[in-house]
């Protein structure tokens, strides 16, 4: 890559970092995420039905969901059907997580669940 | 729904002829599909094996439709894993669209039964894989995890 496509593709990459750590950055929407990581492909109706928020806000938030590909969608028939797409998120760890701290937040991950156990049981 | 479906997209910024060359021929899948390769003749009806670095074989199948650059339809069975093997047959899609300067990838892996182990294990496979052919592609270089096949699986 020349030096101006490297700008340009970076300030790309930081445009889809940036929707995604948005989309991330509200209660609801994570929720939303966990209720499609639970059951995954679900219509509009279902993710309404076990969650305290209006078919408007559900409808909101998806938009932004979508938007950063954190949720797609595919027609079935007539029927609208939405789906985690873990990808983005796999990307963001290992361009921010994965690639620093691998090694250090393995045993950071170990003791946590160790000390945990411990106090549970 | 009652079938086992995940999808997964991508959007890589490339073009859909890099695109589909990087899926398909085994020096690029290599270096992104945790060091395995496909062996086929790529023309519908025609017998698909993945292989596994040291030899075995992890999933086979056949094409059940082509149109290089815009999508491939496979049958998909796991081969090296009995409890997967017995689930029977998948089918898994690639679609290819251009979308401005980048390339929007749609990969939809699909059984018809619901609670599939396999569709779950597949799962755990894709966001990387995809992941590390987007860096390749965009970066010449793809990502450590995702150029070597797991130790011990």
């Amino acid at each position: 890559m020349t030096c101006s496509q490297l700008v340009a593709y970076n300030e790309a990459v930081a445009a889809d970092a940036d929707k995604v750590f948005k989309a991330l950055a509200d209660p609801g929407r994570r929720l939303l995420l966990d209720r499609l990581h639970a059951d995954n492909g679900q219509t509009l109706t279902e993710l309404c039905a076990h969650l305290p928020m209006s078919r408007q806000a559900v409808t909101k938030h998806l938009k932004l969901l979508e938007e950063a590909s954190l949720v797609v969608t595919i027609w079935r028939g007539r029927e609208k059907f939405h789906f985690l797409n873990p990808v983005p998120i796999h990307e963001m760890a290992e361009r921010w997580i994965h690639k620093y701290e691998r090694g250090r937040l393995r045993v950071l991950a170990e003791l946590k669940k160790n000390l945990e156990g411990d106090s549970n049981g | 729904m009652a079938d086992s479906r995940f999808v997964y997209v991508t959007y890589i910024r490339t073009t859909p002829e890099k695109l589909w060359q990087a899926l398909i021929e085994p020096e690029f899948t290599r270096q992104f599909w945790v060091g395995c390769w496909q062996e086929s003749e790529w023309k519908p009806g025609a017998s698909w094996r993945l292989m596994i670095p040291d030899g075995r074989v992890a999933d086979s199948g056949e094409i059940l439709e082509i149109e290089p650059q815009k999508r491939l339809v496979l049958r998909w069975r796991n081969e090296f894993k009995p409890e997967l093997r017995e689930e029977g047959y998948s089918r898994m899609t690639y679609e290819i669209e251009p979308m401005g300067e980048a390339v929007k990838l749609t990969v939809i892996h699909e059984m018809e039964r619901p609670g599939s182990k396999f569709i779950e294990a597949v799962s755990n496979g894709w966001p990387m894989i995809l992941s590390g052919l987007k860096t390749l592609l965009e970066t010449g270089e793809s990502f450590e995890a995702s150029r070597h096949w797991p130790k011990g699986m």
